[in-house]
């Protein structure tokens, strides 16, 4: 049987305005803490993992970035989505020379548990939707978000 | 027919080789290869090839050349973001073939 993954508006931002890339991990990892999903640790521990194994990936024109760290700063397994107001710069996941200018961040939140493989696999077909992440880009609030992440995911 | 090894390596906390890699097997099957893909994450790369022996290295991560021991490495990249996949599996699939 099939289950579908349930995003969590406490969790989606738009037009997220920060200063840089630690700066817009802090207020996601924030979000996810203030929310009951991830430890104190958690956020001071992505910053650390995002400076050595960056995870910005060069999806065209859009760029998107999905950081995370080890399972042990999780409490329950959660998708944070923020689209940034302007674009913010990471280093490409298979080239720590080049830089992406993101704009949507799926900030992951993974404990090991629950098929996080085929949750991280359906997360990959989201991120290769052009149409998608364009939408995703122009959305006004965060219940747009929320409906069109609506049952995308299926685990 | 003649099965390639294809170890695909990540960085930490969660599996984005593992996408990579059943991603990777997908469309070299495709292509008509048989392949046997392993995951492993980047600070183990160095000690599992020599054992291993793959073929070929399939990265979505940064990985020192003096882990590869040698061994041809491709970035991963586009199994995971869509972008250019046809592109690499026709490159590794190339590679691989010219291995024979």
């Amino acid at each position: 049987m099939d289950k579908c993954f349930e995003f969590d508006e406490k969790v989606i931002a738009v037009g997220l305005e920060v200063s840089d890339r630690e700066d817009a991990l802090r207020h996601m990892a924030q979000m996810l803490h203030d929310a009951g999903y991830v430890r104190d640790t958690y956020s001071e521990a992505i910053i650390r993992r995002e400076r050595t194994f960056p995870t910005g990936l060069p999806t065209g024109e859009n760029g998107v970035a999905i950081p995370h760290t080890d399972i042990c700063h999780v409490i329950a397994p959660m998708i944070a989505v923020g689209i940034l107001k302007t674009p913010v710069e990471f280093q490409n996941m298979g080239d720590i020379e080049d830089a992406i200018h993101v704009k949507i961040m799926f900030m992951l939140a993974m404990n090991n548990c629950d098929n996080q493989v085929k949750l991280l696999s359906e997360l990959m077909q989201i991120i290769q939707d052009q149409y998608l992440l364009k939408k995703l880009c122009i959305a006004q609030s965060v219940t747009d978000i929320g409906r069109l992440l609506k049952d995308k995911i299926h685990f | 027919m003649k099965t390639f090894r294809i170890l695909t390596i990540c960085g930490t906390g969660i599996a984005t080789s593992t996408v990579a890699a059943e991603k990777c097997k997908q469309y070299l099957t495709k292509r008509g290869l048989k392949v046997e893909v392993v995951e492993c994450k980047a600070v183990e790369a160095s000690g599992k090839i020599p054992v291993y022996s793959p073929h070929v290295v399939v990265a979505t991560t940064p990985v020192n050349d003096s882990a590869l021991h040698g061994t041809k490495k491709f970035s991963g990249l586009p199994f995971l973001t869509g972008v250019g996949m046809d592109k690499l599996a026709d490159e590794i699939a190339a590679y691989l073939q010219s291995l024979e």
